[in-house]
């Protein structure tokens, strides 16, 4: 803590200089205000006031102003300002109301001056007119403001706030007769001091109290707040309308701001809970502050800069019953601790990554990460360097590497998603269609894993000897395959499948020498190579799908484990409660589609079928020397890890919701977890929201399930009025009507209500549909020619 | 004699109460012999309360926007609670009461549901509020609640039984919560809080304490309408006794309107507390109250409110299905004045604010409810019509304030822009025993209490009186608790 930096400036003839350093309080501090010669602090808090002198090396205690037998609630100060014109001239705010002054120059002990007991509540406030000797303001919780000359017994005008408690009255710097005045409802009053009757202007500032205020030393026309809503805002008064210039997001409610001195963007904020650093930040660059101090360990209540013309120091009061003299050079600077480099994915497998400019120019001409397909394109912005930024010294540049065309393409993905059907149909069916899909995409291996599936789940009597020879086949393929991931200039994606195409070919014709009572060494064999299927594709894998995989578990890692966290526990319930909702909106969903069933009908459906099949297989195996299904599960399982590794969370996911509870016990939830949440990230990206919807509905996942649950609340405007309804769907608080007619009976729609995104008319979702069927213009008349989905 | 009151029928698997087991009542057994053979069921009177009429509950101003709320309450609860019925009275209020509410049962929060209803009971039991705890044992039971944990808080996790402590001292000494409380629920380990959802806790019991200070502030009545307990219900529903809400008032008594007795008298009273009031607003500072008088009068109108309180009560035998969620059921509201030995300083109001400091913490640990919280506190502050009793334009700011204010008193709280005196002057001796009675021991209060405070005034100011009340003592707990909290947390 004791740094010995020292530090002098020059100020027109006096010279500044000092070191951080603190003296102990005997209590709490409330407020802090300096001598104008910026030689002496006055602390003020319940239980202190007093004056200390700032020499070189510390605090001195000067003297104390808390004199009398007995302590009084006058002296209970919540701000304290010390007169910038006369340094024998104070004023503090009492929390029972009473604005006092203090005279410095009498000669008795007691300094009181004088005593205005004209507010009803506390006073939060008290400002002197930064040129007028005698002119006094003050702001209280009672609503008022209230100016005072210091020559008469009363206040001289009284300003009615006409709401809530004023937190801050701040007189204009430049403008003579202008004050702001900010409250606890969150407005910001402008007023001109000669008339008392009405404010001059007045705008919403924040959400919650605005605890403070302060206007900018040199730009006039500039005032910050600061808000219980942890914004910093700054505001441009010299428009008509305030316009918010800057908005500084903090971390904890914002207690008080000061512009620093000789830096027109700098200001310093400290904040009333939880956080007790003082930053000092640039408006412009409102996402790190340019400085920290980190001294005090209890909330900090007063900050100030030591002079008005010297931005390097800043004293500060705190809860902690300590005052401290920070200096700049000592601050600790939040910027050189980030990390100034961003890299991201785009959904083709693009990426764009942004650094400092320098580490970018010495690197870019080795490319390192630049195959022969990727072409890097540079964007680079520079500053204005007209502008002197002290700490925003930096440009930075943008690279992004593109991948070719081919091998970035990603319509396999997008037909795959589409065609795919994941339930409501026996399990042989759907794994048969998927197989279909995938072998319609050329992506054999895929096809090749479908049918495998269906020949272990759901064998019929029909198809076990033939189809068994594809299960060896697929398990022989794996050792051409290997090689033919050694090609590398065939592109990954399309080149690995061709050439399996090709290998699988020739193990048929091989498999086909085999006689089907061979079955179990074959699928011993199976499992084996399957296992060292893995490892092999990890090392020789194209780079590609592994840093998409990367990518995957880097993003919804945490996401995952916070769900974990919170929403199971009321998943169940909340469940519980809606349970016939969805139904009903599946009619909705598919009324035009095929006929569909809801996530659990389609368990039972497929499921007691199958469940029976694989009895009577087992008979059969007997017979025909085949195994349960359940032997094939470390298989299985082995085979979604492998597609999940290889950036392939589509067909892991989908599979997975086919055997749904053949499957989910083999591997565990965090995974399952894991992919799902991939997979539909992935849909949500390519706007496939129908599909990563069935997704979330069908999967087994519980975490996954009630994302569905999440913000379920649909906003409306009246169609009457354009405002938001509030309370009904059915009907506007403003305008008193039915928003929501039914364009066919013309009564008002209550349930559920579908309406044409092209003219906004519609009505009850049966009366539609039935419309529909006989005309397809609006049926409320307007000629729009309807579209429904 | 002793009313026997039908016992609780254990169902749902929890034999721990015997099915048809007779109970003596606790408070009937003080006044045995004023009270004729009352019947158990019907309640004393019908309709939402037992001492307001049904129909002035139902007849209230603003009916359509009133209608509107309750239609959506309705819609989204799928019940109307007596409790929402008689709140419907101050429609404004309502609203953001329910917002609150639905916000910290059922909405996003760091607890689980059932946690929530069970505090709830635990919080409702230590007012042996049956009415409460009937209703969040159905709701815990909705929520998917383990049936187990209503036979007692013995059955219950080490993680909610922990919660019992923070429970006792915030529902009857809430000053006496200190930063070692909270250490100890936080303090990593298998059965420890973080501190959101001790948050979200606190929120709920405090809740909870000032819903139950209202429910009998305003008697409000068992639910009557039978579809509610189709379901597993554990504690019969009319076990709620009638003297709970009429102590010694037989059913004459208790539909003899306030109006036959007393006007000349009442209505001198209103007049002079008009009076009073005026004077108040107008010459503030013709009597310069020195800062030791001001002090003084604080300590009196604290010390005084030990006195106000007539009739000692013994500790009270509690019934069975209250006490099982009850641990330490003699530990109740002790005078914050009569601290006797220990010496525990004022609560200085300036120095931790709702405002300020409350806010800024329960927003950051729970978020949203700050707002909701805010939005509340400041809602049941500032309602006002500007009518009291049958006067009409009247500015009732500082009756409102000298009994916010008067509850923070009690409970230690004091506020340095306040002069004390006020209490003294705009609160009369009967409401002040009101006051007390319904923010520090709620089950006690009788009609009689209710009835004898303000006798020309309307119920609805009544209800608007307790709403007060209830907010305020919330306010209260909130600020011992979260300040307890800032406390740990630097």
């Amino acid at each position: 803590m004791e740094k010995m930096a020292r530090v002098s400036t020059a100020l027109g003839g006096n010279t500044l200089t000092g070191r951080t350093m603190f003296c102990h309080l005997d209590a709490p501090a409330n407020a802090i205000s300096v001598c104008r010669d910026a030689a002496q602090v006055v602390v003020a808090g319940r239980n202190i006031f007093k004056i200390y002198s700032i020499e070189e090396e510390q605090f001195v205690e000067k003297l104390n102003l808390r004199v009398g037998r007995k302590p009084s609630l006058n002296f209970s100060c919540a701000d304290v300002v010390w007169h910038q014109m006369d340094e024998n001239l104070l004023a503090t705010a009492a929390t029972n109301g009473v604005v006092v002054t203090w005279n410095l120059g009498k000669p008795s002990r007691n300094k009181q001056d004088q005593l205005f007991t004209e507010h009803k509540r506390t006073v939060n406030k008290v400002c002197f007119h930064p040129t007028e000797v005698y002119m006094l303001l003050s702001g209280s919780q009672d609503g008022y403001m209230k100016c005072f000359d210091l020559r008469k017994k009363d206040s001289v005008s009284t300003f009615s706030g006409q709401s809530e408690s004023v937190r801050d009255v701040q007189f204009s710097i430049r403008d003579y007769f202008t004050f702001a005045a900010t409250f606890e409802n969150g407005n910001v009053q402008l007023w001109d001091i000669r008339r008392p009757d009405r404010y001059e202007r007045m705008f919403t500032a924040h959400n919650g109290p605005v605890f403070c205020c302060d206007w900018h030393p040199e730009d006039r026309g500039w005032l910050a707040t600061g808000g219980r809503d942890k914004m910093v805002k700054v505001w441009d008064m010299n428009t008509t309308r305030a316009k918010e210039i800057y908005c500084v997001q903090t971390i904890a409610s914002v207690a008080r701001v000061k512009w620093r001195p000789e830096c027109k963007h700098h200001i310093a904020t400290c904040s009333m809970m939880v956080d007790h650093n003082i930053y000092v930040w640039d408006v412009r660059r409102p996402f790190i502050p340019s400085a920290m101090f980190e001294e005090h360990k209890d909330v900090t209540t007063g900050i100030v800069w030591r002079h008005l013309h010297d931005p390097y120091f800043l004293l500060s009061g705190s809860k902690d019953s300590t005052l401290y003299q920070h200096i700049f050079k000592d601050a600790s600077q939040p910027i050189d601790r980030a990390n100034p480099e961003g890299l991201c994915y785009s959904l083709y497998g693009d990426l764009a990554f942004a650094a400092k400019e320098s580490l970018i120019s010495s690197d870019s001409n080795r490319k390192p990460y630049i195959g022969d397909r990727r072409h890097p394109i540079f964007f680079k912005r520079k500053l204005d360097p007209t502008e002197q930024f002290e700490y925003i010294s930096s440009s930075s540049a943008l690279s992004v590497f593109e991948t070719d065309v081919e091998s970035g393409s990603m319509d396999w993905f997008v037909h795959t998603a589409k065609q795919y059907a994941l339930a409501g149909r026996p399990l042989a069916e759907l794994c048969d269609h998927n197989a279909k899909v995938a072998k319609g995409l050329d992506r054999n291996q895929v096809a090749q894993t479908w049918t495998m599936l269906r020949i272990i789940y759901s064998s019929l009597g029909t198809m076990s000897s033939t189809n068994l020879n594809h299960s060896m086949g697929k398990g022989s393929t794996t050792l051409p395959l290997m090689n033919s991931f050694n090609l590398k200039d065939i592109p990954s994606g399309l080149g690995s499948e061709s050439r399996l195409d090709r290998s699988k070919g020739e193990s048929r014709t091989e498999n086909i020498l085999m006689d089907s009572s061979s079955t179990l060494i074959n699928n011993e064999d199976n499992e084996e190579t399957e296992g060292s299927d893995v490892p092999a594709d990890y090392l020789l894998g194209d780079v590609e799908a592994d840093e998409d995989d990367l990518y995957m578990m880097d993003h919804e890692n945490p996401h995952a484990e916070e769900q974990e966290y919170s929403l199971p526990q009321e998943a169940f319930p909340l469940r519980h409660e809606i349970v016939d909702n969805p139904s009903a909106l599946d009619h909705l969903q598919d009324k035009a589609d095929s006929p569909h069933v809801s996530g659990n009908e389609a368990e039972t459906v497929s499921l007691t079928p199958v469940e029976s099949f694989s009895l009577i297989s087992i008979s059969h195996s007997l017979y025909e020397n085949r195994l349960p299904s359940d032997f094939f599960n470390p298989i299985v399982r082995d085979t979604l890890l492998f597609y999940a590794e290889q950036g392939d969370v589509q067909t892991a996911v989908s599979v997975l919701i086919v055997l749904g509870d053949r499957i989910r016990k083999e591997i565990d939830e965090q995974t399952q977890e894991h992919w799902y949440t991939s997979y539909i990230d992935l849909l949500q990206r390519f706007q496939l929201w129908n599909i990563s919807n069935e997704v979330i509905k069908l999967s087994t996942c519980r975490a996954i399930n009630c994302l569905n649950q999440a913000s379920t609340t649909l906003h409306i405007n009246c169609s009457n009025c354009k405002r938001p309804m509030s309370n009904r769907g059915w009907i506007c608080d403003r305008c008193r009507q039915c928003a929501s007619m039914c364009a066919v009976c013309h009564h008002v729609v209550k349930g559920l209500f579908v309406w044409c995104q092209g003219c906004s008319h519609g009505g009850h979702l049966q009366h539609i549909m039935k419309w529909l069927e006989t005309s397809s213009h609006c049926p409320a008349g307007c000629g729009h020619l309807c579209e429904y989905t | 004699m002793n009313r026997l009151s039908a016992g609780s029928i254990g169902g749902g698997g929890s034999a721990a109460s015997a099915a048809g087991q007779y109970r003596v009542c606790g408070n009937c057994r003080k006044v045995p012999r004023q009270e004729k053979r009352v019947q158990v069921s019907p309640p004393l009177t019908r309709g939402p309360s037992a001492f307001i009429p049904e129909n002035e509950v139902m007849q209230a101003n603003g009916l359509d926007e009133r209608t509107n709320l309750l239609v959506e309450e309705y819609s989204t609860s799928g019940r109307l609670d007596n409790i929402t019925q008689v709140m419907s009275i101050h429609t404004q209020y309502l609203e953001s009461f329910l917002r609150s509410q639905f916000y910290m049962l059922r909405m996003d929060g760091p607890l689980p549901l059932p946690y929530r209803h069970y505090i709830a009971i635990m919080a409702a039991a230590r007012h042996q509020c049956s009415y409460l705890i009937n209703m969040h044992v159905d709701e815990f039971l909705k929520t998917g609640g383990i049936a187990e944990w209503l036979n007692g808080l013995e059955y219950i996790p080490q993680r909610l039984k922990n919660l019992n402590e923070i429970n006792k001292l915030l529902a009857h000494r809430p000053w006496l919560i200190t930063k070692e409380h909270i250490q100890k629920l936080v303090k990593t380990g298998e059965n420890n809080w973080s501190l959101p959802e001790l948050v979200h806790a606190v929120v709920l019991l405090a809740h909870y304490h000032a819903l139950a200070s209202f429910v009998f502030g305003s008697g409000i009545n068992p639910e009557r309408d039978p579809d509610t307990s189709n379901g597993v219900r554990l504690i019969a529903v009319n076990n709620f006794c009638v003297c709970d809400l009429a102590n010694d008032n037989n059913i004459e008594n208790a539909s003899l309107t306030s109006s036959n007795f007393g006007i000349a008298d009442s209505l001198s009273e209103l007049e002079a507390l008009m009076e009073r009031m005026k004077r108040l607003q107008e010459d503030k500072e013709d009597e310069e109250a020195s800062q030791e008088e001001m002090d003084t009068r604080f300590e009196k109108e604290k010390k005084e409110s030990l006195l106000v309180i007539s009739g000692a009560f013994d500790d009270e035998i509690v019934s069975t299905d209250v006490s099982r969620y009850v641990e330490d059921p003699g530990f109740g509201y002790k005078d914050f004045a009569r601290r006797g030995e220990d010496h525990l300083p004022t609560f200085r109001a300036q120095d931790y604010t709702w405002e300020n400091h409350g806010f800024s913490l329960v927003n950051r640990l729970y978020s949203d409810i700050g707002h909701l919280l805010d939005e509340k506190f400041r809602m049941v502050y500032n309602l006002t019509y500007n009518t009291m009793a049958t006067h009409e334009d009247v500015d009732t700011t500082t009756l409102r304030r000298a009994l916010f204010n008067y509850v923070h008193c009690m409970y230690g709280i004091r506020y340095d822009d306040y002069d004390y005196g006020e209490v003294n002057q705009l609160l009369e001796r009967s409401l002040k025993v009101y006051i007390k009675t319904v923010t520090c021991y709620p089950e006690r209060t009788t009609k009689r209490m209710y009835d004898s405070y303000w006798r020309q005034f309307k119920h609805s100011e009544k209800v608007h009186v307790n709403l007060l009340l209830m907010e305020a003592r919330m306010q209260a707990e909130l600020l011992y608790a979260l300040r307890a909290i800032t406390r740990h947390l630097t």
